[in-house]
């Protein structure tokens, strides 16, 4: 890209016309390294991480994310403003497609390790291994996390070299049965530091 | 949006910059419920864009809640301009359901909610619940609607708590079988209005 006027990306009035619609991007909030990390949080209002009201929609990308741990799942739980430990009541569903190697094995199916009002961490992938090319990437897609009217709504995508050699498509989706706001997310392993991989935090306007 | 220089949206050369390299979604136009017999995006109404202006739009549901329990929540498309809604369609449909109560737990396909060269409404979820903190989210992205050589393929993934108090999940896609541009798009449920919720509109810069 060129340009004389190289500071009005984005500026929607003025002499200079930016972007079409002004906002409603995909703003990147931020990004977290993983290393030999137990745990990676996002905390609204502290260190430059936003989860509240600016956004109706948050995407949590996870690239390359590698566990410590031979045959862990990666997955997430939240924390309800002004609450305390990540423990928030979940209903979810989750299914898989998969695909080996060796072309031997090759389905899909209802993965039971969905929840039913329970407030342990909601897994995003399958047995993940821990090889030196093996990891996981996916999104997490979270709906109006301030709201304090409706549930919260989450949809995810994940796909993970899978520790017998397989691939592992994971669909998820759910939702945080409480009409507090959500402020916190949390991700983490079963069992295990994530090793390595980046998480990246997103936010999509609508105006 | 006002400037002198207008006509530079989207340009990425010259004197001066447009908006930052390609990839990005616009936000086009958000629609707010408020006992709504449906919600409407129609090319060149409103402030609404759905032409050839961008390759693929994406519209969000945020909460978009029912004022009757038991639903369907659905979408269909226009080729002239919203005076109709019934352009045919060849989708297919997916869902997941787990109850609160640990009932269930299955993906399944529904050959009941999907559509074989029909016109009428694709159901993008069922059983939408109207308790005051049940709604639905997801996202349904157009491919090209304004394409006169393909058909317009979508793709739909949504959730909800429904009733009974179970999750809902759907995996819903298709075409919109014509080589017509498709230039409006309408969503509503299947009985009674839409009472709360929010869908906007994006389009992407490629």
């Amino acid at each position: 890209m060129t340009g004389i006027i190289s500071d009005n990306v984005g500026r929607t009035s003025g002499l200079i016309k930016a972007a079409s619609g002004g906002g409603g991007v995909w703003t990147k909030i931020k990004t977290l390294t993983a290393s030999a990390d137990a745990t990676l949080d996002f905390v609204d209002g502290s260190d430059d991480v936003t989860l509240d009201s600016t956004y109706p929609i948050y995407l949590f990308k996870f690239i390359n994310i590698h566990p410590a741990t031979d045959g862990a799942n990666f997955q997430f739980q939240g924390n309800a403003s002004g609450g305390s430990g990540f423990n928030e009541t979940i209903t979810s569903t989750l299914f898989d497609a998969w695909s080996k190697e060796d072309g031997s094995n090759s389905s899909m199916a209802y993965n039971s390790n969905d929840l039913a009002q329970e407030t342990v961490f909601q897994r995003l992938t399958d047995t993940g291994g821990n090889g030196n090319d093996e990891c996981c990437s996916g999104y997490l897609q979270l709906f109006n996390p301030s709201d304090t009217t409706f549930v919260k709504h989450f949809i995810s995508v994940a796909n993970t070299y899978y520790s017998d050699d397989f691939t592992v498509q994971t669909f998820g989706a759910g939702y945080f049965n409480t009409t507090s706001a959500i402020d916190e997310i949390q991700f983490k392993f079963t069992s295990g530091n994530t090793d390595a991989g980046k998480i990246k935090l997103y936010g999509l306007g609508d105006s | 949006m006002s400037g002198i220089i207008a006509q530079n949206t989207l340009d990425n050369s010259g004197l001066i910059k447009a908006p930052a390299g390609g990839g990005a979604w616009n936000f086009i136009k958000k629609l707010t419920a408020s006992a709504s017999g449906d919600l409407s995006f129609v090319d060149g109404t409103s402030d609404v864009v759905l032409d050839s202006t961008y390759k693929e739009y994406l519209f969000t549901f945020n909460n978009i809640h029912p004022a009757t329990d038991d639903v369907l929540f659905s979408v269909n498309f226009s080729a002239d301009t919203g005076s109709n809604y019934n352009v045919t369609k060849t989708t297919t449909y997916v869902y997941t359901e787990h109850g609160e109560n640990d009932a269930g737990g299955a993906v399944n396909y529904n050959a009941g909610r999907d559509l074989a060269q029909s016109t009428g409404v694709q159901t993008l979820m069922s059983d939408v619940g109207a308790d005051a903190d049940q709604s639905l989210s997801g996202e349904l992205f157009l491919f090209n609607p304004s394409s006169t050589t393909f058909v317009k393929h979508f793709i739909s993934r949504n959730t909800s708590g429904i009733k009974n108090d179970y999750n809902l999940g759907t995996h819903v896609a298709g075409y919109a079988n014509t080589t017509s541009a498709v230039d409006a798009v309408q969503f509503k449920m299947s009985s009674g209005n839409i009472d709360l919720g929010d869908i906007c509109l994006y389009g992407l810069t490629t």
